[in-house]
């Protein structure tokens, strides 16, 4: 227990516990009918004045509808049932609807993750912030408005009356996750509820929030913030709950948790953080990644170092061959409504030597997409080119260039939109594969499409068949799923398939764009675990994007960081993350979240 | 405060002012078009014009007399100057003469233009009501509820004016003899037109409106008010209601101009004069220009119905939108 | 949901809330007591059109004097009408025509949008403008304007009504199947198909027509209802099938002379509009349901 929890709560204590903001025993909470499994099966915690308590687990762990449930929240078809549910000794189980919302607001908080859309884009902000004070206080108009700027004010945005006739949509991410903020705190609840508050954030951002939760709590308010991300949490919080599958599988103080975890869920998700974890090291156990590995494969996983070259030695061996990928000067403008100008990319320069990882990291608005863009030659640029192995390919008409598109495959961050929808997985992989050119003239690329059935079609069909097994094995994935449509698998197999569809063609360059942002931890460490497999056994040269850190310092040789459209720092992953020169760079190192 | 609002308010004004310099160049585009495909879609009509204006094929005419209306109404000039003439007159307002009525069109639209659009408005009104109370009740009521209110919805759609007004006939004025069957020119004789135009409307307008009440109750920022301790009156009032309406704005346009053509139908039936009337007996007995006049009176007012509901869309929602408010995006 | 389970689920050992389930439940959506009460009455409707005789025995322009004007009863439920005709059996021999007419205007219209609506999307940046001026000219003349103005170009009749029709629900569709084919074409995986290295053709063929004409059918089925009934407003004010002719909008017409004692004679053929637009629409929402979901 916090002892931070227990100086705030001593002078004032009236009841029988006050310390104790929230108690919680034996939640249960279900959806739909009764013979389905609950989403949460029995969750007991309490938490202290002043006191944050991290509840942590993947996605599908019940901790949303928990955090939801301790609002009154859970929705309209959720069977909520438990032995204690209690905001400062008080009972709330069973309260009406209006007792319920005589509390929301006033005894407690909820702050969600979307602040974009957790603020009515329809509304300025100062009237979404004045609703909790027009709802719990009889304040007049102009006493609640001022009460708004002050909140605002100290929830850091400075200048607030600049900010407070704005809507959601007209603000930045950080200063719209703090107006959330602002408004979950205008009354000052005891106990505040943060469901991922931090999440999709920038780094810098995500510090700055967090301090922000971190002073609520240093005022004696208790927090119960929600996350998946073990680094985050440990930043702030006193104690940490493991959720998994329903249940609390294990909680500790911070400390205890991320130095001795007990359970093998914990041991996982901590596994699976990337950051400071060497280039080649395992982030998932082995069994995970390939159902049938082979024995190249399995050779490896003992090793947690890859065997094969070091890490930087394509970097530093001045190669006579060219660059797998090279970019020199690429520059790409784009015109706003009212004749601004926004240069998403300016003067961007950089190598990828062959077999090797690139990594470029960048917030948004870094323009590292639109560098992805380019480099895909998707976008035109407006100055500068790009060359593959050494030949021009971005200022090649798209005619032309079709030809050597099968050498470059690329990995998208949402990748289900990246499917045709109508097609199955077995379609999608025969689709790529056929139109990776197979070089016979005769048929062209069509001879998958179903209209065509050209002399040799059979035969060809066959190897197609065959090498789209070999391509869902290569990325550990069951040949049960090839009639699966992508929207019916998880994110995780989503990837492998993308990842199969990238390799279809045989590329020697794969571009991956933010590919596991979207993914839980765990399912992100085998993606991550699997991409670097594929590099060492296919020899493929990365340029891989990404806002995290972590994941960039895992598999980079080389790292690019961007900010406003520049490259602003590159070199060795050691020299980046190590002994960063750039203040911007140095800044981002900082702010990640660490564990201790 | 206030500062804040009028940077936010000025930073739109240059690109909506640009805006809706397009739209009204959009606008004489359009009435030019107009003007033009009737111009010439009237010329495909078989036989002489000059003997529809004195009576049709089969009357009796003599050669000078054909001759005489010929030069009348300017048919004996080559078609390009006849198509030039037109504009020139429909330019300065003049939409020519009724072949059958004896009569300048210009005066006679004039007059039927009122009583359509006294119609039209408060159909439009009555149904906005109806769908938004419908909608509200039935939303966050139960799956059974909405079942309700969707397949009300749906009905209210499929039911044609014409059926729809004599069924209210036959109700309302023959069996329960409340309201005439024929439209008055008291407020009682209003009620039957409006709510026989207003109901299938309502049910369109409610199926929108459901759709995105419906996405608005279920987003993030509801759960936010609700965690503030907002009701559910609250939630709907000061939230989700502004959501609901933005599509069902931006469909009044359309609205509008299905008023306006379900105005042919209730108006014949219930004896009302207007424009609709006047365009079904112009069209039965084939009295061209009555019916290119009426044809250019409801393409203008169509255009500046929808002039009026962007500008209230943008004015509900002051989002900046991707394409700009364009007039011919 | 941990990647562990889903392979496991995969193979067919799915927890509670797996894809797998997830499918299997979408897979076997249930049927509704509503979709199924469509079902029934489509089906009652089409039998109606195909083979009138199963459902009225009698014959629709048989006279009879004496009954004339006779109130529904358990000889004539419907009534009958001026002549003695037995409304039940002319709404029931009615069916073809007005379905016909219904589907033809909407196969014409479908079909004039899907074309407008796909050149303007594929042709370029000129055709694309082009194509909407038109379309805008066309929103211009709304609802029965365009039809109206149609049939005073080349006369009343079922097939002016028809063609009327077709065309005034064409600007509509073709807006729609534009912004579709827009979308879809400013999409992912049409992205990722060109990263693929498929050419502009391939892609047009293989995955942006599909995409984009996969609504049609649901677009058909929702706008029958509406050709139904606009096509019985031009009917009804006798600017397309004549009152001999046993097509509902006619028979409206011809009762309409009669509404204060004959009621049913105007009635029933209402109704059977608005059953069948009803129909129409709930057919046309389950199907799109179950294609968003399949």
């Amino acid at each position: 227990m916090s002892t931070k929890g227990s100086l705030a709560a001593g002078p004032n204590a009236a009841g029988p516990n006050p310390a104790v903001a929230l108690r919680v025993r034996n939640l249960r909470v279900g959806f739909g009918d009764a013979s389905a499994d609950d989403a949460v099966r029995g969750v007991s915690f309490e938490v202290s004045v002043g006191e944050c308590l991290a509840i942590v687990g993947e996605s599908g762990s019940g901790k949303s509808v928990t955090a939801r449930s301790i609002l009154g929240l859970a929705g309209a078809g959720a069977r909520v049932s438990a032995d204690e549910l209690s905001l400062a000794e008080e009972s709330v189980l069973g309260l009406s609807e209006t007792a319920w919302r005589r509390r929301r607001g006033r005894d407690v908080g909820l702050v969600l993750q979307d602040a974009l859309a957790s603020l009515d884009p329809l509304r300025p902000i100062v009237r979404e912030i004045g609703d909790s004070l027009r709802l719990h206080t009889r304040l007049d108009s102009a006493e609640r408005t001022r009460r708004v700027l002050e909140v605002l004010d100290a929830a850091g945005l400075s200048q607030p009356e600049l900010y407070a006739g704005r809507r959601s949509g007209e603000l930045s991410g950080g200063q719209r996750q703090r107006a959330l903020i602002a408004a979950a705190l205008a009354l000052d609840p005891p106990l505040l509820v943060a469901d991922e508050p931090t999440t999709a954030l920038d780094v810098t951002v995500q510090a700055q929030v967090l301090d922000l939760l971190e002073q609520a709590q240093a005022r004696g308010t208790a927090i119960v913030l929600i996350s998946h991300d073990l680094a985050v949490v440990s930043r702030i919080a006193d104690r940490i709950a493991v959720m998994h599958d329903g249940r609390i599988v294990e909680t500790g103080t911070t400390a205890e948790v991320l130095q001795n975890p007990r359970h093998a869920e914990t041991r996982r998700m901590l596994a699976a953080i990337p950051v400071d974890r060497p280039r080649g090291s395992r982030l998932a156990p082995a069994m995970d990644t390939r159902q049938t590995p082979r024995a190249g494969v399995s050779d490896r996983e003992s090793a947690p170092v890859r065997p094969a070259v070091p890490a930087t030695s394509a970097a530093s061996t001045p190669e006579a061959d060219s660059a797998a990928l090279e970019a020199i000067g690429l520059a790409k403008t784009f015109r706003g409504p009212h004749g601004t100008v926004h240069h998403a990319v300016d003067n961007v320069s950089f190598r990828v030597p062959r077999g090797s990882t690139l990594g470029i990291v960048g917030e948004s608005g870094s323009g590292k997409t639109t560098t992805a863009r380019l480099v895909l030659a998707l976008t035109a640029a407006d100055a500068g080119e790009v060359r593959l192995l050494g030949e021009p390919w971005s200022v090649l008409p798209e005619r032309d260039r079709r030809a050597m598109r099968p050498l470059v495959g690329a990995v998208y961050q949402d990748v289900l939109a990246s499917f045709d929808p109508r097609l199955s997985v077995r379609e999608l992989l025969r689709h790529a594969v056929a139109g990776a050119a197979p070089e016979s003239p005769r048929s062209g690329r069509s001879w998958s499409s179903r209209s065509w059935s050209g002399r040799g079609g059979a035969a060809l069909r066959n190897a197609g068949a065959a090498r789209v097994a070999e391509l869902l094995d290569s990325v550990g994935l069951a040949g049960a799923l090839l009639d699966r449509r992508p929207a019916d698998l998880s994110g995780g197999q989503r990837q492998r398939v993308g990842i199969a569809r990238a390799l279809a063609s045989r590329p020697q360059v794969l571009i991956c764009d933010e590919p596991v942002s979207a993914l839980d931890v765990s399912v992100q460490a085998q993606v991550l675990d699997l991409l670097d497999e594929l590099q060492r056994e296919l020899k493929l040269s990365l340029l891989f994007i990404s806002h995290d850190l972590g994941v960039i310092q895992h598999v980079s040789d080389q790292v690019a960081v961007m900010h406003d459209g520049r490259v602003v720092e590159t070199g060795t992953a050691t020299e980046v993350f190590t002994a960063p020169t750039h203040p911007y760079t140095q800044a981002l190192l900082a702010a990640v979240p660490r564990l201790p | 405060m206030a500062e804040p609002l009028t940077i936010a308010a000025r930073r739109g004004v240059r690109p909506r002012l640009r805006g809706l310099v397009r739209r009204i160049a959009g606008a004489v585009f359009v009435l030019w078009a107009v003007a033009t495909v009737t111009f010439f879609a009237v010329r495909l009509i078989p036989g002489d014009p000059a003997e529809a204006i004195l009576g049709g094929p089969g009357s009796q005419t003599s050669p000078e007399a054909l001759a005489a209306v010929r030069a009348e109404y300017g048919l004996d000039q080559p078609l390009l100057v006849q198509y030039l003439q037109q504009l020139g007159r429909l330019a300065t307002g003049d939409l020519g003469r009724s072949y059958a009525l004896n009569m300048d069109v210009g005066p006679l639209v004039l007059s039927q233009l009122g009583g359509t659009l006294v119609l039209a408005v408060l159909s439009l009104a009555v149904a906005w009501l109806i769908a938004l109370v419908l909608a509200t009740w039935s939303t966050g009521r139960g799956r059974l509820a909405a079942q309700i209110g969707s397949g009300l919805e749906i009905v209210a759609a499929a039911l044609p004016h014409f059926w729809l007004a004599t069924t209210l006939i036959v109700v309302f004025s023959i069996w329960a003899g409340v309201l005439p069957p024929i439209s008055t020119v008291d407020a009682r004789g209003l009620v039957l037109p409006v709510v026989t135009l207003a109901i299938p409307l309502a049910g369109f307008l409610g199926q929108v409106m459901r759709e995105s009440l419906t996405t608005a109750l279920e987003s993030p920022f509801v759960l936010s008010a609700r965690a503030r301790g907002e009701s559910d009156r609250g939630v709907l009032w000061r939230h989700a209601l502004r959501h609901a309406a933005l599509p069902a704005i931006s469909l009044s346009g359309w609205a509008f101009g299905s008023l306006i053509s379900g105005a042919v139908v209730v108006e014949t039936i219930f004896a009302r004069p207007g424009l609709g009337r006047t365009l079904l007996n112009a069209v039965t007995v084939r009295d061209v220009p009555v019916v290119v006049g009426v044809v250019m009176v409801v393409a203008l007012a169509y255009i500046l119905m929808t002039i009026v509901t962007d500008l209230a869309s943008a004015l509900a929602d002051p989002r900046p939108t991707e394409h700009g408010n364009g007039a011919l995006s | 949901m941990s990647e562990l389970e889903i392979q496991a689920s995969a193979t067919g050992r799915g927890a509670g809330r797996s894809p797998t389930a997830a499918r299997g439940r979408l897979g076997r959506m249930r049927v509704t007591f509503v979709e199924l009460a469509a079902v029934l009455v489509a089906v009652l409707l089409l039998t109606a059109a195909i083979a009138p005789r199963l459902l009225a025995p009698g014959d629709p322009l048989a006279i009879d004097p004496l009954a004339a004007f006779g109130a529904p009863s358990w000889a004539h439920w419907f009534g009958t009408d001026e002549s003695g005709r037995d409304v039940y059996t002319r709404v029931v021999y009615g069916a073809r025509d007005s379905l016909l007419i219904g589907l033809t205007a909407t196969l014409i219209g479908l079909g004039l949008g899907a074309v407008l609506g796909t050149i303007a999307g594929t042709l370029g940046a000129a055709v694309d403008f082009t194509v909407n001026r038109f379309l805008e000219v066309l929103f211009a003349f709304p609802g029965l304007l365009l039809a109206l103005l149609f049939i005073l170009v080349f006369g009343p009749g079922p097939g002016s009504a028809i063609v009327a029709v077709g065309l005034s629900t064409a600007p509509g569709y073709a807006r729609i199947i534009r912004a579709q084919l827009l979308r879809v074409r400013s999409s992912a995986f049409v992205e990722a198909a060109t990263v693929q290295g498929l050419g502009r053709g391939r892609i047009l063929a293989r995955h942006i027509l599909p995409n984009t004409l996969a609504p049609l059918l649901v677009l058909g089925t929702l706008g029958i209802g509406q050709a139904i009934v606009w096509a019985a407003a031009l009917s009804y004010l006798g600017l397309g099938a004549q009152p001999p002719a046993a097509e509902w909008g006619a028979m409206l017409s011809a009762g309409r002379t009669y509404i204060t004692s004959a009621w049913w004679m105007s009635f029933f053929p209402g109704l059977f509009i608005v059953l069948t637009a009803v129909c129409a629409t709930t057919l046309g929402r389950s199907i799109e349901r179950r294609m968003r979901h399949a």
